[in-house]
């Protein structure tokens, strides 16, 4: 039994301060990305959370530049980007990811400019990789009380205006005539979108922080269709795929290659669940079919 | 990167700098006239995600010591039926999350195994148009004979599919939709080595849209899509090689401004038409 645990768990795994910090920092995040995450899958804006992760990425090589925290820069910038897509109308569904296209090609333009300035200017080798695929194990114990923070901002967003902002993604049309205001609580919710991916980019990475936000809630919203149970689920396979992708980086050291990325794992299980998902519900249609 | 010997202004069009501008023209062509449907059809998401994950394709090559070509070919392909066999069933933009964060996600381990150094993966992430050798410049060539002619032999059944999903009986929405993600991906496998992934995409999305701004034409709005690529990367290659910057820089933000000032007229010509025919009245 001993012998089977330790081929599992890798000795000093849960005594690994660097694990306890990646464990907590990954989870909060997690949970708060998949939870942000419900709302983008229900509203159709993936794209709109992906590109804001690649904007992420150009403020996030600016911070390097300047010597500033990166998570300031991932925070900085998608918000700025979130206001451009405002701006150029993400909120109409007819040309909305035209709109969201055009940001993320100017976006994709400042990226590649502060990424050139930045490997060129200062001697901080490896900052483009750490940027756009991240380190969960990287991260210092000082920038755990900004994620907390940030990461509690952005949920209280979502308690604050979890009943209008599910009408308004659910039916829009009713969220007017009830008299909802639409479009601040589109722009609030964009706001939590811009945290939320801000964080998961700094923890797995500014071009995989939409693994963690689309993968689990797409998910849940096919086990099942109750909105509050859909954000249970959702934050629960989060949570999962994160702290077993840390788990499986760890032992990882001991195969061929020593030390497989974090992210890969975690975006490897968030697909396999939302594979596994389809699987169950083509079960059930067919069940009920015969 | 900067490793590319740069001479004064008058040198732009001399010696290994012939490539860079027939390259990029050949690659303005076949993405402003394949982004003419990625934006008719909605399908920006889809133009961002193949080029971006198929870059995986390329750190695999790099690992198992194929060519990049090869790589980007199958991850790119992959990718596009990926795509199109999750929206099938599901959500289409969820679906083309999902496919492109895996494939990055395979990216990201290829890059670890792998003992290149990072600024083959930026350049391959936001390109470098001024260093292609003549070896690079005929499969380029090749692959974008192959793609505007299936885009010529596609044209009709896709405009239609496009413009009007629901009256195209006769062809199969699904067969159609798996051939534009194939184009897409051909596209892809054509640019990505030479010019980087970010080009394309801007590529795509910018020039179209604003042509379509222009005219509701759509043989005139695919000309003028294509001709409007041609200038963004005319001018992003000359600023490129005047200040060293990368020329995906450039490209995004050219494209923005052609699609801003697309914008602009169709938000004044109608009114400016009208005034105009109202002084005529009177």
């Amino acid at each position: 039994m001993q012998a089977v645990w330790h081929a599992i768990v890798e000795p000093g795994f849960f005594a690994s301060s660097q694990v306890q910090l990646a464990a907590t920092i990954g989870g909060v995040v997690a949970i708060v990305t998949a939870g942000v995450g419900v709302f983008t899958v229900m509203r159709g804006q993936s794209f709109a959370g992906e590109a804001l992760g690649d904007i992420g990425a150009a403020g996030g090589s600016s911070a390097y530049l300047v010597g500033a925290a990166p998570l300031w820069g991932f925070v900085a910038s998608s918000i700025v980007a979130a206001g451009a897509m405002e701006l150029v109308g993400i909120q109409r569904t007819r040309g909305r990811d035209l709109a969201t296209g055009i940001v993320l090609g100017v976006g994709f333009g400042l990226t590649a400019l502060f990424l050139y300035l930045t490997t060129t200017a200062s001697s901080a080798t490896g900052a483009p990789i750490v940027i756009l695929f991240g380190s969960l194990f990287g991260i210092s114990s000082s920038s755990l009380p900004l994620v907390l923070a940030l990461s509690a901002v952005t949920a209280g967003i979502l308690i604050v205006l979890y009943r209008p902002l599910m009408l308004v993604s659910v039916s829009p049309e009713l969220a007017a005539a009830r008299g909802i205001p639409v479009r601040p609580v589109g722009v609030a919710y964009l706001i939590a979108l811009a945290l939320a991916v801000a964080l998961a980019a700094d923890t797995i990475g500014a071009i995989l922080s939409t693994a963690l936000l689309v993968g689990p809630a797409a998910t849940a919203l096919r086990v099942t269709t109750r909105p509050h149970r859909a954000l249970l689920v959702a934050a629960g396979i989060a949570l999962a795929c994160t702290w077993l992708g840390i788990l499986l980086a760890y032992d990882s050291y001991y195969w061929p290659h020593h030390g497989w990325p974090v992210s890969f794992f975690i975006v490897t299980l968030v697909l396999a669940c939302y594979l596994a998902s389809g699987l169950k519900g083509r079960g059930r249609r067919r069940a009920r079919a015969a | 990167m900067a490793d590319v010997v740069r001479g004064p202004p008058s040198q732009m069009f001399s010696g290994f700098m012939v490539h860079a501008w027939i390259i990029a023209t050949v690659v303005a062509l076949v993405g402003g006239a394949i982004g003419f449907f990625v934006v008719m059809r909605g399908s920006a998401f889809v133009a961002h995600a193949i080029p971006n994950g198929s870059f995986a394709g390329a750190a695999a090559a790099s690992v198992v010591g194929v060519s990049t070509l090869l790589g980007l070919g199958v991850f790119s392909l992959g990718g596009a039926l990926g795509i199109g066999l999750l929206a099938r069933r599901g959500r289409r933009d969820v679906a083309t999350a999902l496919t492109l964060v895996f494939m990055l996600g395979l990216g990201a381990l290829f890059v670890s195994f792998s003992v290149e150094d990072e600024s083959s993966v930026t350049s391959l992430l936001f390109g470098e148009v001024l260093g292609i050798s003549s070896n690079e410049l005929w499969p380029t060539l090749v692959l974008a004979v192959v793609c505007l002619s299936a885009l010529a032999v596609l044209w009709r059944p896709l405009l239609l599919a496009s413009v009007l999903p629901e009256s195209a009986h006769r062809v199969d929405p699904f067969k159609i939709e798996l051939a534009f993600l194939v184009l897409v991906a051909l596209a892809t496998t054509m640019t990505v080595p030479v010019v980087g992934t970010t080009l394309i995409f801007s590529l795509m999305i910018g020039p179209p849209a604003a042509a379509r701004s222009f005219t509701a034409r759509p043989g005139l709005a695919l000309v003028l899509s294509v001709v409007i690529a041609v200038l963004v990367v005319w001018g992003a290659i000359a600023l490129s090689y005047q200040t060293y910057w990368p020329i995906g820089f450039f490209v995004g933000s050219f494209s923005a401004c052609a699609y801003t000032l697309g914008r602009i007229w169709a938000f004044a010509a109608p009114r400016l038409g009208s005034r105009a025919l109202l002084a005529a009245q009177s």
